[in-house]
């Protein structure tokens, strides 16, 4: 077998940024029509086809869909029958976010955190947010990458409830937060929620949800059942599209959960926009790209 | 819920007649604005070499390139409004700012003023950049260049919209009435979820 390219993942790393900022998936897409087709505000409806004439003019025009083209954050999953170099993995889709930026070329929105310095790469330190993955089964290289913009990134929280406050605390916190973000993470999108494991894992894990496609399900009935519920109390509240009033304030809620400590009851939501942009590829050994959402 | 052709700069009478939920297309100019602008406006207490009276002004970073003297847009998207709160009295009082276009909204302060002095907020779909910079025939001049992205643009729109009308010169605020819509159903949707 020739030598793995750590050129191409840099290519692919780059490919799926710009893919990712001009065609939506095709679940979020179903959703958002579907949203349309059923909502009967006349505000909301109006929302609705300016959303979905965007969707088309970005696609026919080769424009991005929002001019936000957020932080990289890049899920990759490696196959455990096509082991790679992890640290040259991570210099390539550091090195393909910063060419995305000033090759297509597109705002970035990547700043110092003090001085606030922005050295319009979409990098920096710290920066492509990371997550690994591993597969035991796989014989290729999975990548999946999100842009998260701020409007939504902005409107994400987690607590530590304690055990005795129940699950009833953490339904309530997911749609409190919902009501008190209003238009501002330009609803309706997805609504992610992490339950259980430490402070860190449970914001990891409601950013795993937000990156689930529209329509799937949490496969333990008991989280399922908790998704259906909150997805109905907040499109309930009449929030709407932008926060105008409407029908659909979510498209879908999804929960992540993990084990957590005897003595905690974490949660963190976090929050997408209706772009919920994503875009996904598969590199195999033989140097052939899939790519898809 | 009427909608409106408006062509700039617009009239007290133009921005009188609008009520929250109507709808609005544009046609003429927008000047493009944003914190920094505003910061030197306000705090740095800078005047802009440019007339604003009767404007329109949309909150904006655009993505532009300069191609020799010229701006050539990118792509041109709306920022959440909120932050600028406290600069839109101001901006609609001593400039004579007629309408604000934004995603969120502005609170009471702003609202104030635009029924003091004739001004609205016209809510644009936010994350639709790309219908927005298709609207957008041309960046005809861009002030203080240095605070770019932040500077001021002064762009030539076609059919710039629909925006919807969410805060208007009468003292309604579609943002307000939509969350204690939703507070005064809280109860029941409480009830409901099993959390009351």
């Amino acid at each position: 077998m020739a030598e793995f390219s750590y050129q191409l993942v840099e290519e692919v790393a780059k490919e799926l940024y710009i893919r990712a900022l001009k065609k939506l998936p095709p679940d979020v897409k179903d959703a958002l029509e579907k949203a349309y087709q059923k909502e009967t505000n006349d505000t909301a409806k109006g929302i609705f086809k300016t959303i979905l004439e965007n969707i088309k003019v970005a696609e026919e025009e080769n424009l991005l869909i929002c001019q936000d083209t957020g932080l990289p954050i890049y899920f990759v999953t490696m196959g455990s029958k096509f082991p790679v170099d992890g640290a040259r993995v991570v210099k390539a889709l550091t090195k393909g976010a910063e060419r995305a930026t000033l090759e297509h070329p597109f705002r970035g929105s990547s700043t110092h955190a003090l001085t606030r310095v922005n050295p319009q790469t979409s990098v920096g330190d710290g920066l492509p947010v990371i997550h690994w993955e591993f597969d035991e089964e796989a014989s290729h290289l999975e990548i999946l990458m999100v842009p998260k913009g701020s409007g939504s990134e902005n409107m994400s929280a987690m607590n530590m409830f304690i055990p005795a406050d129940g699950v009833k605390a953490l339904k309530k916190y997911v749609l409190d937060r919902v009501i008190a973000s209003g238009s501002k993470p330009c609803p309706p999108g997805i609504i992610g929620v992490g339950i259980g494991g430490t402070a860190d894992l449970v914001t990891v894990l409601a950013k795993k949800a937000i990156v689930r496609p529209v329509g799937s399900v949490n496969p333990d009935p008991q989280l399922a059942q908790m998704e259906q519920e909150l997805l109905k109390a907040i499109n309930a509240t009449g929030i709407g599209p932008m926060g105008l009033g409407g029908d659909t304030t979510t498209l879908a809620v999804h929960i992540e959960s993990a084990y957590t400590h005897i003595t905690q009851n974490p949660i963190a939501v976090n929050t997408q926009c209706w772009p919920a942009r994503r875009a996904r590829a598969k590199i195999y050994p033989d140097g052939n790209v899939e790519y898809g959402f | 819920m009427a909608h409106h052709n408006l062509a700039t700069p617009l009239s007290e009478e133009a921005v009188r007649q609008l009520k929250v939920r109507d709808t609005v297309t544009v046609n003429g100019h927008i000047f493009g604005i944003r914190d920094a602008t505003q910061i030197r406006m306000f705090d740095e207490k800078q005047v802009p070499p440019v007339d604003l009276k009767g404007a329109i002004c949309l909150h904006t970073a655009p993505s532009l390139k300069k191609v020799g003297d010229k701006w050539e847009k990118i792509c041109v998207g709306t920022t959440t409004s909120i932050r600028m709160e406290r600069f839109t009295p101001p901006l609609i009082e001593k400039y004579g700012v007629r309408a604000i276009v934004g995603k969120s909204g502005l609170l009471e302060g702003s609202l104030e003023a635009m029924k003091k002095f004739g001004a609205c907020y016209l809510a644009i779909v936010g994350g639709a950049a790309a219908l927005e910079t298709q609207q957008i025939e041309e960046v005809e001049e861009v002030y203080w260049e240095d605070l770019h992205p932040e500077a001021i643009y002064k762009f030539r729109v076609k059919d710039f919209g629909p925006l919807i009308v969410a805060m208007d010169s009468h003292g309604n605020h579609l943002y307000f009435d939509v969350y204690s819509q939703a507070k005064q159903k809280l109860p029941e949707i409480y009830g409901e979820l099993g959390v009351a």
